[in-house]
Order: C-alpha cells, then sequence, then structure tokens
C-alpha cells in the first residue's frame, strides 16, 4: 500500500508538473481529439485549403478578371460612382435622403474609418498625425481655401471610394451606403463651423457667448 | 494446517476499494481539469508573422475593432484585413520598419500574410458573428481585453458550455449597441450595481431586439 500510495502521489505530481494548470498562456497549438471533425474539408474564408485544387490554396478566391459578381455594384449610377450617369461629373447632391439616421450612421462610420487620420471633429488632427502623418492629413474645414467645402457631394464619395493623394481606397472597407453616410456627416461637420450667428436659435445666443 | 489464504489478504479488498477510488477520483479529475477547452484552449498564444499589436492600436491609439474587421457587422466570419488596410496608414507611419516588412509585400504581391488562426470553433459549429454583434454582444465577452493583449491569446473557453450560458440566459451580457467596440465598458465601477444594471437593461434588450438565443442544437449545428 506504501509502495501505491507514493506511484499515485508520484503520478499526480508528474502530471500536473507536465501539464500545468488552465489558462497558462502556451505557443503549443490546442489538442484536437478528432481534427478531421474540428477540420473538415470545405473552404473556408481567408483559410488555407490544403486539397491542391488551385495552386495557391486560398480559400478566399479573386473574382476572375473580366467577371461581376452578382452583388457587386457594376452599375453607373451617382449611387454607385458619385458622378451623373454617362459622364465624368461629380453629382452635386448625396443621392440619398439625407434623414437623422443617415446622419447617425454616418457620424458612426466617421468615427470608425476616419476619424483616425482626420480626427473626430475632421479637422486634420486625428492620432496618426503624431506618428509621422502630419500634413499629409487633410483638414475636411479647411479654413484658407475651403477646397474640400466647395466640393459636390460626389467627389467627397469619390474620395473616400478611392482614394487621394497619401490616403488610400476605402471602397473594399466601407459600404456604398455608409460611404454616403459619412459624406452627409461630413457636410455637418463642415456646417458646424461655418454657421453664422443668425443661424443660432435666439434663446441659445447667450450661452453661446459665455 | 496451513492457510489457504494468508492472513493480509484480510485486508486486501479494502485496499483494492481505496485503491480504486482514489485512482478513479483522479482520472475523473484529471479529464475534468484537462479534456476541456478551459484547459485545451485557453491560453493559446502562438507566434505570429508579423508582431502587431492590438493593444498599441486598440487601447493606445483608439483606433476602433471595425476599422481593421470591417466586415463583423455583416457577415458571420470576422475578417482579418487585408493588407491594404494597414497600408492605409503604414503607407506613412513606419514605412520602411522591418517589422512590416511581410505587410508590404503582402500589398504589393497580393501574398497573403500566413497568420496564425486562433479562436476556432469546429467547423461543425456554425458561428455567425454578425448577429451576436448587431444584438449587443460585445466582442470582449468571447475574446477577453483584446485591446489590452500586445500579443493576442485565447482568453475564452468558447466550447458549448461557454456557449449555452450565455444562450439560456442573453440578458445579463447584453450592451448598449454603440459599447460594442469599447472593450472596457461596464454598466458601472461597482461590480455588483454594474449586475443589476445589466439584468435590467438586458430584458429590455431582449425584448426590444427580440433576441432569439435559440439552445435548439439546430442552431449552432446545421
Amino acid at each position: 500500500m506504501r509502495y501505491f500510495l507514493l506511484i499515485f502521489v508520484l503520478a499526480i505530481a508528474t502530471v500536473l508538473g507536465t501539464a500545468g494548470y488552465r489558462g497558462t498562456l502556451t505557443r503549443k497549438s490546442p489538442l484536437e481529439l478528432f481534427p478531421d471533425m474540428k477540420r473538415q474539408a470545405k473552404l473556408r474564408p481567408q483559410s488555407e485549403t490544403h486539397n491542391l485544387f488551385w495552386e495557391d490554396n486560398r480559400g478566399s478566391r479573386l473574382p476572375i478578371s473580366g467577371t461581376v459578381s452578382r452583388n457587386s455594384p457594376y452599375e453607373d449610377t451617382p449611387l454607385n460612382t458619385g458622378r451623373i450617369t454617362g459622364t465624368t461629373n461629380f453629382v452635386e447632391l448625396n443621392p440619398l435622403p439625407v434623414t437623422r439616421e443617415l446622419l447617425e450612421r454616418g457620424r458612426e462610420r466617421f468615427q470608425i474609418s476616419c476619424s483616425p487620420c482626420h480626427g473626430a471633429q475632421g479637422d486634420g488632427k486625428g492620432i496618426t498625425t503624431q506618428y509621422g502623418m502630419a500634413g499629409v492629413v487633410a483638414d475636411l474645414h479647411d479654413a484658407k481655401t475651403k477646397k474640400i467645402v466647395q466640393q459636390p457631394d460626389g467627389e467627397i464619395f469619390n474620395t473616400i471610394s478611392n482614394g487621394k493623394n497619401t490616403m488610400g481606397a476605402y471602397a473594399p472597407n466601407i459600404a456604398i451606403e455608409d460611404r454616403w453616410a459619412i459624406v452627409a456627416y461630413v457636410r455637418a461637420l463642415q456646417l458646424s463651423r461655418l454657421a453664422n450667428v443668425d443661424e443660432i436659435p435666439a434663446d441659445k445666443r447667450a450661452a453661446l457667448k459665455k | 494446517m496451513s492457510d489457504t489464504f494468508p492472513k493480509w489478504t484480510n485486508k486486501l479488498p479494502a485496499k483494492v476499494m481505496v485503491g480504486a477510488i482514489l485512482v478513479g477520483t483522479a482520472l475523473t479529475g484529471g479529464f475534468w481539469y484537462y479534456f476541456t477547452p478551459k484547459y485545451v484552449r485557453v491560453g493559446y498564444q502562438p507566434i505570429q508573422p508579423v508582431a502587431f499589436s492590438h493593444a498599441i492600436h486598440a487601447d493606445q491609439l483608439g483606433v476602433d475593432c471595425r476599422y481593421c474587421h470591417n466586415g463583423v457587422e455583416k457577415s458571420w466570419f470576422s475578417n482579418i484585413p487585408a493588407a491594404s488596410t494597414c497600408m492605409n496608414c503604414h503607407a506613412q507611419v513606419l514605412a520602411t520598419d522591418p517589422k512590416l516588412a511581410l505587410v508590404r509585400e503582402s500589398f504589393k504581391t497580393g501574398k497573403p500574410i500566413p497568420w496564425v488562426q486562433i479562436h476556432k470553433v469546429p467547423d461543425y459549429v456554425f458561428f455567425n458573428h454578425s448577429v451576436h454583434v448587431n444584438r449587443g454582444v460585445s466582442c470582449v465577452h468571447c475574446h477577453g481585453p483584446v485591446n489590452k493583449m500586445d500579443e493576442i491569446y485565447h482568453a475564452k473557453p468558447l466550447g458549448m458550455t461557454f456557449c449555452l450560458e450565455c444562450h439560456r440566459d442573453p440578458g445579463k451580457n447584453l450592451r448598449p449597441l454603440d459599447k460594442i467596440t469599447d472593450l472596457d465598458w461596464s454598466y458601472s465601477q461597482d461590480a455588483v450595481k454594474a449586475a443589476t444594471m445589466a439584468k435590467s437593461a438586458g430584458e429590455k434588450y431582449v425584448h426590444d431586439m427580440k433576441v432569439n438565443a435559440s439552445q435548439n442544437c439546430s442552431a449552432c449545428h446545421r
């Protein structure tokens, strides 16, 4: 019995010593008892396929050149391109009805995708300007020339979609409706710095002067 | 007369019993402790091809999760960003840093960066990110405090128990939709107060958003 107990305690100590405790950080990949069920022979997005069907083993496929996928916005409409159909001229106004919901959506999307560089107020003072982007980020209010303020809505949409100068294209990252929502919100941001005193309701003016 | 069974065998049944109980307890305990995702998966922290720090990007710089994982609200999977998303900033920031060589190469050639997947439910589980984040389940609930991790590790077990704990009573884990990616957010600093607030707010969310956290097998296994 003594030997049994000794071996028993040693066995437990060995298991604890080698296997350790829950939650310990480890580089080892997790044990999978039935890997063929956990990792079935099917395509998964952004995963390797290992089926030798495609040479590059990529689960997510790029579209074949010259093809248009079912949901892709290929039509030449102001909504899709920001341009007047059949021309290269930008549309003056947002093709979506500008509602409170659209502006709220635009604010949320602006804060996610635009504010890291352009800043939450659109003044071009986002966090990245402290890390080497100073001077290349546009101030959307552009106090001196009012260049962006004077751009048609379609041109801002085009800039978001395809990028401009050092800014990358955001068409792959932001849905079309959301890009127009951002355009609407950028207009609201710009207006906030262009208002004059007469436009402020009379009962709010006193608070402003303080 | 010689003994058929020597005297020491008198205690044998008791000893065998005690031994069997000890071994049985140890085996049961061992399986319980080691053979669940709480041990097998939690803590998994592989070395990634690019030393990307979520702590720097999400916490220090305050970049929203959805700047990079932009498909999470629309798609069943939360995408790893394309190299072009990285290059939106890193074309200027750390533009020549050797740590980002793979990202630049991927951007130029289209060759994928071989990120190592950490969070993985089995292929027979159909988890949908969009329905969860659009109904008030925060990233932090399943992925842990990603915004504090320099290197990502597997923080929550993500086993079936983990899923069911929430599906049986979803309300307490729901939060306002504009706080989904605010991983440090909570109803209150005081844990007890936060729990009561979460409970009452959760009931409202479950009702208003028609949260139907199904416990049917077919909800996840199809």
